[in-house]
């Protein structure tokens, strides 16, 4: 069991609460998944040609500032940097594909959690309220976040085991359910080059579909083609850079609730997470189709994700 | 006549409205208890024993009214999943619509769903008679073995898999059968009992224009022959 929120802000007025909206929702999964919690913010875009970069160590007191020092000196730029507990937060002008290069090759000692131009994921071992407090999430400003509580089945309560999962440029993944195939899967991607970080079965799929999409597919081809490739359970709940999609397996054993309004749209695995939105008395409720691809975002890119 | 007795889980707990409940069970009467501020909590008026009226408003979460033993269970609202599971007597009425496996592994009593009702309803159904005004998921009926399951709209893939004796109605269109589930012949006994069932529960609809399902039983005991199919 692990809990999923989203939501999603189409009335841009409500932007400034998108904190205070979403971290009771993802409070209200606390019973679904004590062990880890995590979410993904997409806010403050950054100009074009900056990429935003969040890494993670383990110790609160790590140095960030050599590392900001070391990018900095690497690539010639100026690296903005801000500390949230475990994380750093770094903004700089740089090709994306030239850092993650860098990353890549240099193996550094601390972990990269997210990269794009809106999305901040930040995630940690411990209770729900415990990791929202750490990092400040009800103060948060921006468009719309997806969060997870996690209840590990397979493998270790851990940072990195904890969702959501980068899956490319603003792309994340959360996952409630667990996967049959993904060792198999694992090995797979291994073979072409993809690098692992934990046994966790949902980094598989998170990876599984970084590779789709490097390999041209839309992030709705690559949920369509992951209803083939991927055995086992899931509801999936992907954050894109202006909205995001979900996906639950043909069996749809796991739970998900949607819920729209004019000003949101929100999906949880359990109304009650929901039942706090302004509005939610009136709002259209669904649940969500097996085998069935939904995406939302701002109109003027949903062309791209669809 | 007894007063209502309000329960607002704004302020009281899941646990003391189940308690005030339990306290009557074995009685023949007691006050009409409304729950107010259900806000998708889960396991709300499970295990009653008494024939009392509640009225929940809102949306509930998972298992509402489980195991109700001659209660009338109303919710103003949504259900999540397991939606009156092992009911034994009485009614549970959702005025919305209800999420997975409602009335699973129900054996007796009548359960109404206004809106519709998503996979696996009836799911191990063991003589509940289940009336759904929408439409009902998939695999809806799996195994199921005695009562009745009526669904207004359409029903999705797989209805009634693995059927025993229980008797589904669709008035809709079926996306697909099962294994071992077939339509079968609509006689005139059987339209007089399903007008009663809607009837009962308030339900417009004509028994008529419904098509029966029922199982072909080639499934009930392991054949070496029919591998292939289980």
């Amino acid at each position: 069991m692990c809990g999923i929120v989203g939501l999603y802000l189409k009335n841009r007025a409500l932007e400034p609460q998108l904190g205070a909206l979403f971290e009771p929702m993802l409070l209200e999964m606390t019973q679904r998944g004590p062990d880890s919690t995590g979410f993904a913010v997409y806010r403050d875009p950054a100009p074009a040609g900056q990429v935003k970069l969040v890494l993670q160590h383990p110790d609160p007191a790590f140095d960030w500032a050599s590392v900001a020092a070391g990018l900095s000196e690497q690539f010639n730029v100026e690296v903005a940097l801000s500390v949230h507990h475990t994380h750093c937060l770094l903004r700089l002008c740089v090709v994306e594909s030239a850092l993650r290069r860098y990353l890549h090759e240099h193996n550094p000692v601390y972990a990269v959690v997210s990269i794009g131009q809106h999305i901040e994921i930040y995630k940690e071992v411990g209770l729900p309220i415990d990791v929202a407090l750490a990092f400040g999430l009800r103060s948060m400003q921006g468009s719309h976040a997806i969060g997870h509580t996690r209840m590990a089945t397979e493998s270790a309560v851990t940072t990195a085991g904890s969702h959501p999962f980068s899956t490319g440029s603003d792309l994340c993944l959360v996952h409630n359910g667990s996967l049959s195939n993904h060792n198999r899967l694992r090995r797979k991607l291994e073979k072409a080059g993809a690098v692992f970080r934990t046994e966790n079965d949902s980094e598989v799929a998170a990876k599984y579909l970084d590779v789709q999409m490097q390999h041209g597919a839309t992030l709705s081809e690559a949920l369509t083609q992951a209803l083939v490739d991927l055995d086992g359970f899931y509801t999936f709940t992907i954050g894109t850079s202006d909205g995001f999609a979900v996906l639950r397996d043909p069996i749809a054993c796991k739970p998900a609730v949607m819920a729209e309004t004019d000003d949101w749209v929100a999906m949880a695995s359990e109304y009650r997470a929901l039942a706090r939105l302004p509005g939610v008395k009136h709002a259209r409720l669904w649940e969500p189709e097996p085998a069935t691809v939904y995406v939302w975002g701002r109109a003027a890119d949903a062309a791209t994700l669809n | 006549m007894s007063t209502d007795k309000i329960f607002d889980l704004a302020h009281s707990t899941v646990r003391e409205l189940n308690q005030a409940l339990h306290d009557l069970n074995g009685h023949q009467a007691g006050p009409r208890f409304e729950v107010r501020n259900a806000q998708g909590e889960h396991a709300l008026a499970v295990g009653i024993a008494a024939p009392l009226i509640v009225d929940i408003l809102g949306h509930v979460g998972y298992y509402c009214a489980g195991m109700n033993q001659h209660a009338t269970v109303t919710i103003q609202g949504n259900a999540g999943t397991g939606l009156a599971e092992n009911i034994m007597s009485g009614v549970v009425r959702v005025k919305g619509n209800a999420s997975q496996a409602a009335a699973a592994t129900g054996r007796g009593g009548l359960v109404v769903i206004e809106g519709d009702a998503s996979a696996r309803c009836g799911i191990s159904m063991k003589g509940v008679d289940i009336v759904v005004q929408g439409s009902v998921g998939h695999m809806s009926g799996f195994m199921a073995q005695r009562g009745r399951l009526v669904v207004c709209g359409d029903a999705g893939a797989a209805l009634g898999d693995s059927l025993y004796e229980a008797e589904i109605f669709v008035r809709g269109t079926v996306a697909d059968l099962g294994a071992d589930c077939i339509e079968k012949e609509m006689t005139a006994e059987h339209i007089v009992a399903l007008d009663e069932l809607l009837v009962r529960a308030g339900i417009t609809a004509r028994a008529a224009d419904f098509k029966r399902f029922g199982s072909a039983r080639k499934l009930y005991h392991f054949n070496i022959d029919h591998a292939d199919v289980y």
